[in-house]
Parts: structure tokens; C-alpha cells; sequence
């Protein structure tokens, strides 16, 4: 690390920085309704988002930049296991291709704006609804978190994060000034802030990889020299390897399928989706969102760049923004940061808008004040994106890093949990209430019991995502097993309750209505206010 | 089940066949422009798994169109799965 602050390239981050939050304030004026003080304009842009700005909206909702710090560092550390990112963004299309559009179509018809709303809707269940609703916030807390810790790698690396001795607010007080930047533009504008800044996010992003993937190889003389070094590097140490050894294929597969399952449970992911304009856009969407995956693999393989690039540092988040500093001229570094750190503004906007959604309308109106009006929701949703991004900054100020890395771990094995309701849902009404209240229970139980129960060479507890999947020796993903297991109990205990012929919910939904598309008479493209679902 | 949805099926399953099995492609030759095969071979995919979808996204509109046609020459029959 260069000693004292990069002038060039702090100078460069704070103009991208200021270009987007004019931006973000403008972006309340963007494609603006007549009706703005509903949940649907300010928590889903109106749901009138179309092909590209969908594209570029999930683009920058699902590639965070905590993925563009962690993905390549998980290489850099680990090698071949760190890829798998690869191959799970390439299963999650065929899949979203599948359910995504029968989501968009039940939403729309009756209104809802999160998936806790589909799940109360479809199976008259306020217990599993609330359920779902809690586990998406919990699960997006820590991820919120860790953008936040990817702003703090850039700023570390650039030099303003200062030293050990500096006083702790002059070192977290530009954290505090992005944040609190961030907070004010969600506020004010809504899911239209981000939307508007992924166009930028994503123009510098491309950029700087398309350099970084070119340049970078030329300077160290090629990728058989790059992966040779690599090599060297994993032999000499002994963790990690180029390609994955006999007994880490089941780990590989299962993480890579796990994740790819788990991606759209997310309610920011969901949120992104439910503001676009009509089921078709999310069908092409699926055509050309892999970009971004082709994008992510070309990043990964930055990791073992910075291992030829004799990168050593102690935090392995900081590999790739050192390795940009070492590499490029100081304005250019200037412009790669500024991609991590935009790169991170998106996705916290999106998860605090999504956690936001959830508490307002599965919390708060269906268990403390069921009669509350669009304008209400909507004042309570925009105070809780506050709430929860202030949450997300005490917890990465007041708390140690691998804290936040071992919930968002967690989070990842919860939200799986939530598949067999919401997807099994969305083709199905077979699944008892109850059966999938169980079931979850039990996803939930035995999943955070086994990753707390995983033991690395640095942490007792949470050293990882993997552990041995019962009754056939492997090693899997937890979550994966957890979610075998949810699904199994649901099952059985769904045909012991149907025996038993115990009470089934009401079901508001009718089969037509998962395929239905903007355009039908009975699709209204521009919902009345958000209570359009009120007559529950 | 038409056989142009079996074919859709195929479009997305195929993705999950090729990428859950791991030991298919866990090798380092040969290599492309020095990258191991295991990297450069999962790139590649991204871009067979994307034409495999744009694929069944054609597909399936077409498939779409034919029903709704049919559905309007003889009276709708009550809407099917998707």
C-alpha cells in the first residue's frame, strides 16, 4: 500500500461519486406519476420499468460490489472453488426463465409487492406469510452490510480510511458522508434513484473490466505465466488449487446449484423484478442478463492475477483494489474505484427498499395496523429503508467484519428456506400451510446448526459454507442440505395433514391469474395504489 | 405436452447437466491462450446456456400464439400451466 492518500484518484472517486448523487436526487423527476405517494411508485418505480432499464436495474441489484471484491478474493485465496460463481449465475436464468413470469403475473393481478404478499395470498396463511417476510429481512440485513465493507476496502486502499491511530470518526467519516448520501436519495426518490445509477454503475464497471482483462495480462506476461505462478503459489502453501480436486466436486456443484436457487428468493432481487412493465420484459431479460455472468468470470480470473502480480495482503478483500492500484495509472485506479463504490450504492439502495417493502406490508400492515392507508405504507416503508440502512452501518462500525461476512453466510442458507412456499407456491397449491411452516422450521434449524458447527483455521465457528451431507459422505453446500431436508418433511407432512384432512387457507388466486400479461383486460398496467390488494 | 415444450424442457435443463457435473470439466487441458480448460469451458457455457434459452424464449412464444389461435377458433378451454 502506497503510503498517504491517492490525490489522482480520490479526486476522480468523488467526481463519479457527486455525478451520481445529482443524480439519485434528480431521479424523483424520472418517468414520474400522477401518484406518487403510493408504495408502488416510491418501492417499485411504478412497475413500469422496460426491457434494458430492467437489465441494467438487476445488473446492478444482483452483481454487487461486495461480488466484484469477494469473488476474485475467494479466487485469489482459494483457487478453483472461488469460480463457482460461474456456473451458479449461469443456472439462475433457466430457472428464473421458469417461475419469474408466473410471479409477475399473480403480482400484478392482485397487487402484490412482495413475495410475503403472494405467499399470504395463495395459501391464506398470515403465520408462513410473516415467516417469509422475516427471513427476507434478515437475510438482507448482512448483505447490506457488506456493501457497505466493500466501500471500505476502496477507501482503505485509496488512503483515507486512515491508520490504526486516527481517531475513529475522522476514520469512518467518509463512510458516514456516502452513506448518509445514499440514505437521503432513497428517501426521496425511491427505487428510481438506483435505477438510474446502474446506467452509470454499469458503463464503468464494463470499462474498467474490459481494460483490466486486456492490460493486466500484458503486463504480467500472459495467462501461462499468470496461472503457472498461481500454481507455484497453491503447491507452496497447500490450500487451494487451479482445478478442483476429486473431493471438492460435490462442494463445487452443490454451492453453485444452491446459490442459483437461493438468488431470486431475495426480496431485492424480487423488487427489481416486480417493477418491470410486463412478463415479456423479464423473458428477454433472461436472454441478455448472462452478459453480467460472462462479466463475472473474467473478474474472477482477476484473482489469480493479483497472485501473479505478487499481491500480498493480510485482508483478502483488499487483493483486487490493491492489485488495480499496483497496475493502473492513478487516474484509471480512480475510475475502477469508483465502479466498486457506485457498484455498492445500487444494491444497498435496492435491499433497503426491499427489506422496507416487507416490514411495511407484512409487518406492519397485517399485525399492527391492518387499515392503513397507500400514504401511510408508503411513509412507514421510506422510514424503514432508513432504519435499516443505519442498522447495516452500527453493525459494520461496531462490529468485526467477519461478522457480517459469517451472517451474510447465514442469510444465503435462510433465504433458500423460503423456495418450496414461494416456487412450489407459484405451480402448485398441493403444500399444506402448515407442512411448509415445518418444513422451513426445520431448513432453518439445521442449516444455521451446521454452519456454526464449521470450524476453519481462522474462526471456530462459521469457518464456511460446506460440511458433510449426511448419509452419503460428501462434502455440500449447507444450504442445499437444509433445503432437501425442508423440502422432505414438507412433503411428508403435507400428505399426513391432507390425511388427517386438516383445514387448508384460502387461496384468493385462480389458476388464470399466474399468466395473465400486461395488455389482458383484467391487467391494469398502472396499479391503483398499492392497497389494490386490500380487499383481504 | 407438445414436443415443442419438451424441447423448451431440454433448452433449460441441459445448463444444470453440463454444470452440476463437475468432473466433466475438471481438468486443465487443453488450455486457450494459456486459460485451463476448467475456466475457459465454464465461460463458454455462458454463452451455450444463453442461445439455449433464446431458444425456448422463441419457442415458447411461438407456442403461445398457436394456442391463443386455437383457443380462438374453438372457445377457450380454460388456461393451462404458464
Amino acid at each position: 500500500m502506497k503510503d498517504g492518500v491517492n490525490g489522482i484518484a480520490l479526486g476522480v472517486f468523488i467526481f463519479f461519486f457527486v455525478l451520481v448523487t445529482v443524480m439519485g436526487f434528480l431521479a424523483a423527476r424520472w418517468r414520474k406519476a400522477e401518484n406518487e405517494h403510493s408504495l408502488d411508485e416510491w418501492g417499485l418505480g411504478g412497475r413500469s420499468f422496460g426491457t434494458w432499464i430492467t437489465w441494467f436495474l438487476l445488473g446492478g441489484d444482483l452483481y454487487t460490489a461486495y461480488t466484484f471484491v469477494a469473488v476474485p478474493a475467494a479466487i485469489y485465496a482459494t483457487g478453483a472453488a472461488g469460480f463457482f460463481a460461474v456456473p451458479y449465475t449461469i443456472l439462475v436464468y433457466p430457472l428464473i426463465f421458469t417461475f419469474l413470469p408466473r410471479l409477475w403475473s399473480v403480482s400484478h393481478r392482485h397487487g402484490y409487492v412482495t413475495t410475503s404478499d403472494f405467499v399470504r395470498g395463495r395459501f391464506g396463511s398470515k403465520g408462513l406469510s410473516l415467516a417469509v417476510a422475516l427471513t427476507g429481512i434478515l437475510a438482507t440485513m448482512p448483505y447490506i452490510a457488506l456493501q457497505l465493507v466493500g466501500i471500505q476496502a476502496v477507501l482503505d486502499v485509496m488512503g483515507v480510511g486512515g491508520g490504526e491511530n486516527t481517531n475513529w470518526f475522522v476514520k469512518d467519516l467518509p463512510l458516514l458522508i456516502a452513506f448518509g448520501v445514499l440514505a437521503a436519495y432513497t428517501y426521496s426518490s425511491g427505487l428510481r434513484a438506483p435505477a438510474l445509477i446502474a446506467f452509470v454503475k454499469d458503463a464503468l464497471i464494463y470499462i474498467v473490466i474490459a481494460v483490466a482483462i486486456i492490460y493486466i495480462p500484458i503486463k504480467l506476461g500472459g495467462f501461462d505465466d499468470i496461472f503457472a505462478k498461481a500454481g507455484e503459489k497453491f503447491t507452496k502453501t497447500g490450500a487451494g488449487s487451479v482445478t478442483p480436486p476429486e473431493g471438492a466436486r460435490w462442494t463445487y456443484a452443490t454451492l453453485a446449484l444452491g446459490s442459483a436457487l437461493a438468488l431470486f428468493m431475495y426480496p431485492h432481487s424480487i423488487t427489481a423484478t416486480l417493477s418491470s412493465r410486463s412478463r415479456e420484459v423479464i423473458r428477454r431479460n433472461t436472454t441478455i442478463l448472462p452478459l453480467y455472468s460472462l462479466m463475472l468470470g473474467l473478474l474472477a480470473l482477476l484473482g489469480f492475477m493479483a497472485i501473479a502480480g505478487g499481491i500480498t495482503v493480510s485482508n483478502g478483500q483488499l487483493a483486487i483494489p490493491q492489485l488495480f492500484e499496483n497496475m493502473f495509472p492513478d487516474w484509471f485506479t480512480g475510475v475502477a474505484f469508483a465502479a466498486i463504490g457506485i457498484g455498492a450504492l445500487v444494491p444497498a439502495a435496492i435491499m433497503s427498499i426491499a427489506a422496507a417493502n416487507l416490514f411495511t406490508r407484512n409487518i406492519y400492515k397485517d399485525f399492527i395496523k391492518p387499515d392503513a392507508t397507500a400514504e401511510q405504507e408508503t411513509r412507514v416503508s421510506k422510514l424503514v429503508s432508513l432504519l435499516v440502512k443505519v442498522g447495516a452501518l452500527v453493525f459494520v462500525l461496531t462490529m468485526d467484519k467477519t461478522v457480517a461476512i459469517n451472517f451474510q453466510l447465514l442469510g444465503g442458507i435462510w433465504i433458500l428456506q423460503t423456495f418450496p412456499a414461494l416456487v412450489g407456491g407459484l405451480f402448485t397449491r398441493w403444500f399444506h400451510r402448515w407442512a411448509l411452516l415445518a418444513g422451513w422450521a426445520v431448513g432453518m434449524v439445521y442449516g444455521t446448526v451446521a454452519a456454526y458447527g464449521v470450524a476453519s483455521p481462522t474462526q471456530k465457528h462459521f469457518g464456511g459454507s460446506a460440511a458433510e451431507i449426511p448419509g452419503i459422505g460428501e462434502t455440500g453446500y449447507i444450504g442445499m442440505t437444509a433445503f432437501v431436508l425442508n423440502v422432505l418433511v414438507t412433503v411428508i407432512l403435507t400428505v399426513v395433514l391432507r390425511a388427517f384432512k386438516a383445514p387448508d387457507g384460502v387461496d384468493e388466486t385462480r389458476p388464470e391469474d399466474y399468466t395473465k400479461d400486461a395488455g389482458d383486460p383484467d391487467v391494469q398496467v398502472e396499479l391503483p395504489p398499492a392497497t389494490a390488494g386490500s380487499a383481504h | 405436452m407438445t414436443p415443442v415444450r419438451v424441447v423448451i424442457g431440454l433448452c433449460l435443463v441441459a445448463p444444470f447437466v453440463a454444470m452440476l457435473w463437475v468432473g466433466s470439466y475438471a481438468t486443465t487441458d487443453p488450455t486457450f491462450i494459456g486459460i485451463p480448460f476448467f475456466y475457459w469451458y465454464q465461460m463458454v457455457w455462458v454463452l451455450i446456456s444463453t442461445a439455449l434459452t433464446m431458444i425456448a424464449y422463441r419457442l415458447w412464444q411461438r407456442d403461445q400464439r398457436a394456442r391463443a389461435s386455437r383457443e380462438n377458433g374453438t372457445a377457450a378451454k380454460g388456461g393451462a400451466a404458464r
